[in-house]
């Protein structure tokens, strides 16, 4: 690239103009799935945090290696190791975790968040950009799943990260922890969230 | 530094070194962390073991006796527990396909004379917020200390003595028959391990 990447705008655009979640609708299956607790929404978007920033760096690293035909089996290779790599950590250390995330630990494989930006911005800017860029999207994925996490179980189970604040007898809107709950939750808060960084911007 | 070209060879020779790589580090990882894995596992075991025994002091994970289910794909485990030689109950795993989403698996602990002593839930895929309640203390508390002999491990509706889960019968239903089939397993084994001299 000609001219050098403003790295604040960089990291920013992850977070709140480009978010993955909220703005550009990526990685829905994740989103969707596991967001029923936040703290299985903080979980996957940690997890996804590493796969995405590990494969930034290395793709970034050896894309003048790649021939340009064979780039998506070479990034898919990438991204599926990291990805097995976080599936046998966590098993053998969160375990609790890797029982909550079940299938979609090797789902993240498929999550077009990180292909995409391994294929849009890793494999055409150099490995500080790339790092900062994952940095940012990783955060902006984070962010966006704890909060619909956060939404979900507190509509739904009336608890925050396990701390219950209303007796287990309560009935509360169980929609919300069902997958459709996941759907309306997902619309209503990228609606508010674009709302609020238009006004921003 | 300027782009391979996309000829045959450079290709093969990439994907090759990536994915050899890619093996290699994955095997090592594989390594490192088998160990862990197999402790996390153990310890999973243990803290179930250690809910719904009463106190012990041999080894039940040791001493387990595994049976083939014939028509489950699972095995069943029963770990005896003993206070100095004298068997003080036994902790029995339940498994039942027939859950909302899949597989429950109990892990059920009997005292001698076959009263349940409490149930751990091992496994499940029930739906979060209705199926889920099963691990919580309120529906727990229906089964202590009652024998499946006399108390049926069924749900109300199907005339038995189990309060169902709201909204979650199928679930309750999975439960009951994995605590049923737990039971099962303690009867016909129950000669053998309280018998048998240590």
């Amino acid at each position: 690239m000609a001219k050098p990447i403003d790295q604040k705008q960089n990291f920013l655009k992850g977070l709140i103009k480009e978010n993955p979640v909220f703005v550009m609708l990526l990685g829905m299956c994740p989103t969707l799935g596991v967001t029923s607790s936040a703290f299985n929404g903080l979980g996957m978007g940690v997890a996804t945090l590493f796969v995405l920033l590990m494969s930034n760096i290395v793709v970034s690293l050896i894309k003048s290696q790649i021939p340009n035909k064979v780039r998506i089996p070479a990034f898919i290779v990438i991204i599926a190791s990291f990805v097995t790599v976080v599936e046998m950590v966590l098993e053998a250390y969160i375990p609790f975790l890797y029982e909550q995330l079940g299938i979609f630990i090797p789902l993240i494989v498929v999550n077009c968040l990180i292909l995409g930006r391994a294929e849009a911005f890793a494999s055409k800017n150099d490995l500080a950009s790339s790092v900062v860029d994952a940095v940012g999207m990783g955060l902006g994925f984070v962010i966006a799943l704890t909060v619909l996490g956060a939404t979900r179980e507190i509509l739904g189970n009336g608890s925050l990260f396990e701390f219950r604040f209303v007796s287990e007898e309560a009935n509360t809107l169980i929609l919300f922890i069902l997958p459709p709950g996941a759907f309306i939750a997902l619309a209503y808060l990228a609606i508010l969230f674009n709302r609020l960084t238009q006004k921003v911007a | 530094m300027k782009k391979k070209e996309s000829t045959l060879f450079n290709m093969v020779v990439v994907l090759l070194i990536i994915t050899l790589v890619a093996g290699f580090s994955l095997g090592y990882v594989n390594d490192l962390t088998l160990e862990p894995k197999a402790r996390a596992r153990l310890a999973r075991v243990e803290k179930a073991l250690g809910a719904v025994l009463p106190q012990f002091n041999n080894k039940p994970v040791v001493e387990v006796i595994r049976l083939k289910q014939k028509e489950l794909r699972d095995s069943t485990s029963i770990y005896p527990a003993y206070m100095d030689s004298t068997f003080v109950g036994a902790a029995v795993t339940g498994y039942s396909e027939k859950g909302y989403s899949g597989i429950v698996r109990l892990m059920v602990g009997f005292s001698p004379d076959g009263h349940i002593r409490d149930i751990v839930v091992l496994e499940q895929k029930e739906t979060p917020g209705l199926g889920t309640k099963m691990k919580g203390e309120k529906f727990l508390r229906q089964f202590r200390d009652k024998n499946p002999e006399t108390f049926d491990l069924k749900v109300k509706k199907d005339g038995g003595d189990v309060d169902a889960l709201a909204g979650a019968t199928i679930s309750t239903r999975a439960f009951s028959e994995a605590a049923q089939q737990a039971f099962d397993s303690f009867l016909t084994n129950k000669n053998s391990i309280t018998n048998s001299k240590r």
